[in-house]
């Protein structure tokens, strides 16, 4: 596999893994941002890892273009035989599926809907082949996804199933954007969740809400303190469903500033996961829920 | 002391030169589109020219102030007006307590830019007092400014009568020539939808803000056909979510390309033909809705060139200004 580099105008080099989405690409790209950082070069502005792509921006007044893309070719070689191991950290996040927000907002927006006789939960359940939006439900929150990337807006992480490629879910995004879509909305498109940071036009399919918090400009929120977002690409998120009760209950525990999520420090292994993708899961899982 | 927002234009915000380092978590740099303006009004108060000011767009504020302080207004040809008289753009001059400073009509670019001596003193985010509006980040409490609004001013001393002439200021051509470096995902449209591309005039459609611009009046792309990779989706235009540079041109669907500014939105899953070169993204902040627009291939080179042209252009105005 073979990065393709290319200059975007004079202040960036993008780095193209691969066209299509796996979990391989994602650590070439996050092992290539590691390496740029590390190696601490004059000039460089923004190191950002992306889904199976990277971007690294620059001042081309310190670091000449031509200069950089050589270094980073150099590198090339190292971060694809880099040992895939990350050391991260697996996070809890409760989730209300089929909350009256979203669907709410779901209702207003039919006609932008592929399918506007269901809710985007029922159509997505049934384009993946799952009988019930419980059974999609429990797949959703069932096996834990990897932040492979952070943005669009500030704080809004893209989550990538930790499960094999058949067993992806996909979900086409609306056929003309919504022009809003509620704050902490757990939304779906292409392979990709998404958690939107705050409120505002979406295009993804909306499956639930979470109580908590993923960024807070005001540094309020006791767990966001230090880092207003609460995620980094590299992060594992497991999804916890829960229903309004606990929704309620977790919402004044959060107001109160005394809630934070579970996060749990942990060690992935691409070669291990590989080669036994629901027992690393378990693992991992366990972390979080063993005790 | 402190400036009053009696009515806060049609999208005024403070901004300086922005808050690089977060884009990997969502946040964009910001800080004024037209950095040339922002720069100059800063030193024509004598202020650092990175301070704090107040980008005004199409339509300006009306302000009182609270104690004397030397202004400036500098970018696009928005003329201020001190208790109801004209005053001059591109030239400091003094108010002092009580005073009104309005605006009169937009004759020329979008934006103006307001310094005033000591700087607009928000709080600093992440380094910066920009105010990131989709993150409600920095700024005034993350936000435009309404009316009833104050802002803190810091101490500062400026010199009024300063002024840059006109031929040290950057004009702006019709057609506007967006000089860009064809690249990134441009392998996904045909040969004779990229001629056409950089052949055809485009105008500034009505959603041009901090993000982006959008362009409309072109022909839709062609796309080369390509079974779509897993991940990204099912438009042709679609690509597995990705960084997105400033200045990237992106044409979702294929249809109007939009041009990531200060604010852009980091990330997203629609293929861009190339990226304006940073001399020209001052350009693009000048661009009013309907004004007619080409895109100019040119190589890094080329890109190069016209950015130490564009620092050279830069060091005149400080040099001059200096004395």
């Amino acid at each position: 596999m073979s990065i393709r580099f290319n200059f975007g105008g004079d202040e960036h080099i993008f780095g193209e893994v691969s066209e299509d989405m796996s979990l391989t690409s994602f650590f070439t790209g996050l092992s290539m941002t590691n390496a740029v950082r590390t190696a601490g070069i004059q000039g460089i502005t923004e190191i950002c890892p992306a889904n199976a792509s990277f971007q690294i921006r620059f001042n081309p007044d310190i670091v000449k273009p031509q200069d950089l893309l050589s270094e980073l070719k150099s590198m090339e070689e190292a971060a694809s035989k880099a040992d895939p191991v990350l050391k991260t950290r697996i996070i809890e996040l409760p989730v209300f599926f089929q909350d009256p927000w979203t669907r709410e907002t779901c209702l207003r927006f039919r006609e932008r809907h592929q399918d506007p006789s269901s809710t985007d939960l029922e159509y997505s359940a049934r384009i993946n082949g799952y009988a019930t939006v419980e059974e999609f439900i429990a797949a959703y929150s069932g096996q834990p996804w990897f932040v492979s990337m952070v943005g669009f807006v500030a704080g809004l992480p893209f989550l990538y199933q930790m499960v094999e490629r058949k067993k992806q879910i996909q979900a086409p995004k609306y056929l003309r954007p919504r022009t809003d879509t509620p704050k902490l909305t757990i939304g779906h498109g292409g392979c990709f969740a998404a958690i939107y940071s705050v409120r505002g036009a979406g295009g993804y399919q909306m499956y639930g809400i979470t109580p908590a918090p993923i960024y807070d400009p005001t540094r309020k929120v006791r767990y966001l303190s230090d880092d207003m977002c609460l995620f980094k690409p590299g992060d594992i998120v497991k999804f916890k469903a829960i229903g309004r009760d606990d929704y309620d209950a977790t919402l004044e525990e959060i107001e109160a500033n005394r809630w934070q999520p579970t996060v749990r420090e942990c060690t992935f292994s691409l070669t291990d996961f590989n080669s036994d993708i629901y027992g690393t899961n378990a693992k991992l899982m366990e972390l979080i829920n063993g005790r | 002391m402190a400036v009053k927002v009696i009515s806060p234009g049609l999208s005024t915000s403070v901004q300086d030169l922005g808050r690089p380092g977060h884009y990997h978590v969502g946040i964009p740099e910001g800080g004024g589109m037209d950095r040339f303006a922002t720069r100059i009004a800063n030193l024509l108060v004598g202020n650092d020219p990175g301070a704090a000011v107040l980008e005004a767009t199409f339509m300006g504020p009306e302000l009182e102030f609270t104690q004397s302080a030397v202004v400036a207004v500098t970018g696009g040809e928005l003329p201020p007006k001190l208790n109801g008289e004209e005053r001059p753009t591109w030239e400091s001059f003094p108010v002092k307590a009580g005073d009104r400073l309005s605006f009169g009509f937009l004759k020329g670019g979008a934006r103006a830019y307001l310094a005033i001596s000591g700087g607009i003193d928000v709080p600093v985010v992440l380094g910066s007092r920009s105010t990131y509006i989709l993150g409600a980040l920095g700024g005034h409490q993350g936000r435009t400014l309404k009316a009833g609004d104050e802002l803190p001013i810091g101490e500062g001393s400026g010199k009024a009568g300063l002024s840059l002439p006109a031929n040290l200021r950057r004009a702006w051509n019709s057609p506007a020539e967006l000089r860009m470096l064809p690249g990134m995902y441009w392998h996904r449209i045909t040969e004779a939808a990229g001629n056409r591309f950089f052949e055809e005039t485009w105008k500034v459609a009505p959603e041009a803000d901090r993000i982006g611009y959008r362009f409309r009046g072109g022909t839709p792309l062609e796309f080369v056909e390509r079974e779509q990779p897993f991940g990204a989706g099912s438009d042709p235009s679609n690509i597995v979510d990705a960084c997105y540079p400033y200045g990237s041109v992106q044409v979702p669907s294929g249809t109007e390309p939009i041009v990531l500014h200060r604010d852009a939105v980091s990330g997203g899953g629609y293929m861009m033909l190339g990226v304006v070169i940073s001399a020209d993204m001052d350009l693009i902040a000048q661009l009013q809705p309907h004004t007619p627009a080409r895109f100019v291939a040119v190589t890094l080179e080329d890109a190069l060139a016209a950015r130490a042209e564009q620092r050279a252009a830069l060091a005149r105005a400080e040099e001059y200004l200096a004395g």
